[in-house]
């Protein structure tokens, strides 16, 4: 069936009408209003003003934190599952590190671990994403929204124990997935390797974490949804929906499953990764910092900017590919329009902790946590601007896409999955860490070594891609300049796994070292 | 926002507006060309060998979606003529890629048709260019004391040969180098064929664009 111009505008048409609508409708009903006081929601009587720091410093003396026995009692009904999902993330996080060290010292010696298929660039690369995606983000991600939804709608976690089935069949099929894929059993498209058998699994593992997150939200005790709620609840409708329609076997072929496949991965970032980061310090920074954040009006832009771009960016990765014109414009429109919502949540995220500088010093979490914050907003500048036609000319095909992926990915979400583990564990626990120190030594680890990465891999990737548009140079020369910024990027990236170690090693230090001391709220009690 | 049920549909709305434009109306268009007449199926010992190639995850190094002259001179790297979507009737999975870590390989059995080359080159890359960094897939291999009958022979630079014996290709590579060889695009396609003509006309008049652009 010939799709046309005009069939095409028409239903873009309709749609407009349809939304517009529900707008009027919304605002005539009160449904979208939002005041400043509705920023206040999270914070309990006599909790503004106050850091909130306990358990990841030095001394008693900067425990301020107002006991609120509601709250733990909440707390204490997440803390388990809670624990357990941040706990094999973390395993997750080190074993994928592990293989994404491997893979890039593999692009500069190449005759290394050679001998054996597993081995092989294409499947150690392909378990690097996958289990840092599905096992790392996905999981650690999870464990916070878990965390902080039953503390914005102010009742219990729902259903806890099953969150913990959904854990362990997670974990299951991560694994499952993992083994597939180093013995070449793939899907074989890009962020969707995990064969769709294992998929299966994932996804009944997921229902399980959102049937109880839905039944939490039905139950809440508050008039407003604070806007973490918003993008919480949002992600964890939109990522079924992606993973499910992506994953149907036989279902796509040709260029048709090269749009789901883009069309998926990149929702995955937009539509997963990034309503889950952006939630996470929606109320993590002016919960630890003790002040609402700068502008709640602004936010309700962000966030349903975010839905109506982010959604439809996907096909940018396919600029000058065999795909209709019409798709790849309008991906890359919508690549640009991402500034609007990304400028708002950057109002309100940054001017929040631009005014409270001091708080930065008094709390790791938070460091960690605006310092992914600050990154999203440059990943997205990035990827708005990578995804103009001249420009995707240049870096598309090379090195400085993995660099885009990795400030996306891993200096955005990752880190504030850092903070937000360190925030939670205390409280979810009861116990302090055992060496702060260790704490700050993994934030530097982690930003010095993504430091090195970054720049290695964009400097770098520009060169590729101007080396590979000139003609008169062999396409030999862009692989030879390419080595020594690949030799940095292995440095880099052993710095940031060194910083997972100590991770994890704070962990187990909180989970066998750590002693109960000097917490004054216990959210086992 | 203080209701969850408008949330939610209004989320689901705008997700299912996105796949209506990134999935089925270009999936749409895609679907109602037809294959080119130049293009034919795999054969079973090329679709083996597809197999291979994607277990192995040769796509992370490896695109195979050529560019237009207008914006990059992979036509003049050998590499051949833009594709268009019609080129990837057979492909299941496709294997597009977003990376050129390696050249281009939509066409790389109309440039390196020999297979005693690709054979070489998959025992040991830097058998044949000191540069590369691909991997070399020894596995796809066995080496032997002498070839027995049908035994295909690698040939080997002295540097690269065992100390005595030789490699012979196992089914698997010969698969492979099968699937290779049979990737060639290089038969015409109508001039309004799809693609991303974002960056002008390089390979034929103006589409009509009430049909393709927008």
């Amino acid at each position: 069936m010939p799709l046309t111009l005009g069939l095409l505008l028409s239903l873009s048409f309709v749609v407009s009408l349809a939304a517009l609508a529900f707008l009027i409708w919304a605002i005539s009903n009160r449904q979208i209003t939002v005041d400043q006081g509705d920023a206040e929601t999270i914070f309990r009587d006599g909790e503004q003003g106050h850091i909130d720091n306990q358990g990841t410093e030095h001394g008693d003396a900067k425990m301020r934190y107002h006991f609120d026995p509601v709250r733990a009692g909440i707390d204490a009904v997440s803390a388990r599952p809670v624990i357990v999902l941040l706990g094999t993330a973390t395993v997750w996080l080190v074993l994928g590190s592990i293989f994404g060290v491997m893979a890039s010292l593999k692009l500069h010696w190449p005759d290394w671990l050679n001998q054996s298929a597993p081995l092989t660039f294409g499947r150690m690369r392909t378990l690097h994403l996958n289990l840092v995606i599905y096992g790392w983000l996905s999981l650690s991600g999870l464990a916070t929204v878990m965390w902080i939804t039953p503390r914005i709608f102010h009742v219990p976690l729902k259903s806890p124990r099953l969150v913990l089935v959904g854990a362990v069949l997670w974990n299951i099929a991560v694994a499952l997935g993992g083994l597939a894929i180093a013995s070449g059993w793939t899907d074989g498209e890009e962020w969707l390797e995990i064969p769709w058998q294992i998929d299966m699994l994932l996804a009944v593992a997921g229902a399980c974490f959102i049937a109880p997150l839905v039944r939490t939200t039905r139950a809440r005790d508050v008039h407003h949804i604070y806007v973490s709620g918003w993008y919480f609840l949002a992600a964890i409708l939109w990522f079924p929906v992606l993973f499910v329609v992506a994953n149907i076997p036989g279902l796509h072929s040709g260029v048709e499953e090269a749009t789901v496949n883009w069309w998926f991965a990149h929702n995955v970032l937009g539509l997963w990764l990034t309503p889950l980061g952006v939630g996470t310090a929606y109320y993590l920074i002016p919960k630890i910092i003790g002040r609402p954040i700068y502008s709640y009006a602004v936010s309700l832009l962000g966030f349903w900017g975010l839905a109506l771009f982010y959604s439809q960016v996907g096909i940018h990765h396919l600029i000058g590919g065999p795909v209709p014109t019409w798709v790849v414009t309008l991906s890359v429109v919508h690549s640009v329009m991402m500034f609007l919502p990304v400028i708002a949540v950057a109002i309100n995220q940054h001017v929040t902790v631009a005014q409270n500088l001091w708080a930065l010093k008094e709390s790791v979490p938070l460091r960690f946590i605006s310092f992914g914050a600050l990154m999203y907003t440059m990943a997205s500048f990035q990827g708005s601007i990578e995804a103009l036609r001249s420009v995707n000319s240049i870096t598309h095909f090379t090195h400085y896409t993995v660099a885009h992926a990795h400030l996306g990915a891993y200096a955005f979400v990752s880190l504030v999955m850092f903070g937000s583990a360190y925030y939670i564990l205390p409280r979810a626990t009861g116990r302090a860490f055992p060496w702060p120190g260790l704490l700050k030594l993994h934030f530097w680890l982690v930003v010095i070594g993504f430091g090195i990465y970054f720049f290695s891999l964009t400097i770098g990737g520009v060169l590729q891609g101007l080396s590979m548009l000139d003609a008169t140079r062999p396409f030999s020369e862009s692989v030879e300049l390419m080595k020594p910024y690949l030799e940095a990027r292995s440095v880099g990236g052993t710095l940031m796994t060194f910083g997972h170690l100590v991770f994890a090693l704070n962990l187990l230090g909180l989970a066998f070292y750590a002693s109960t001391r000097a917490q004054n709220t216990v959210a086992a009690e | 926002m203080n209701r969850y049920l408008p949330l939610s549909i209004l989320a689901l709305a705008i997700l299912a507006f996105a796949t209506l434009m990134l999935v089925i109306a270009p999936g749409m268009q895609i679907n109602s060309r037809p294959a080119p007449e130049g293009l034919t199926p795999y054969s079973e010992a090329e679709q083996r060998g597809r197999e291979t190639y994607v277990s192995l995850g040769c796509l992370y190094c490896h695109s195979q979606q050529p560019r237009s002259g207008d914006q990059a001179p992979d036509g003049e790297r050998g590499w051949g003529r833009a594709s268009v979507a019609a080129d990837y009737t057979y492909d299941q999975p496709h294997q597009l890629g977003t990376m050129r870590t390696g050249p281009d390989l939509l066409n790389v059995g109309a440039r390196l048709p020999s297979e005693g080359w690709h054979l070489t080159h998959l025992y040991q890359p830097r058998a044949i260019f000191d540069w590369s960094i691909m991997p070399a897939y020894p596995y796809l291999f066995d080496e032997k004391p002498q070839a027995g009958p049908g035994d295909v022979v690698v040939a080997l630079p002295a540097e690269y040969a065992p100390q005595d014996g030789v490699v012979v290709a196992t089914q698997q590579a010969l698969d492979l180098t099968a699937y290779l060889q049979s990737l060639d695009r290089t038969y015409e396609v109508p001039a309004d064929g799809l693609r991303d003509h974002g960056y002008g006309t390089p390979d034929g008049p103006e589409p009509t664009p009430s049909e393709e652009e927008r």
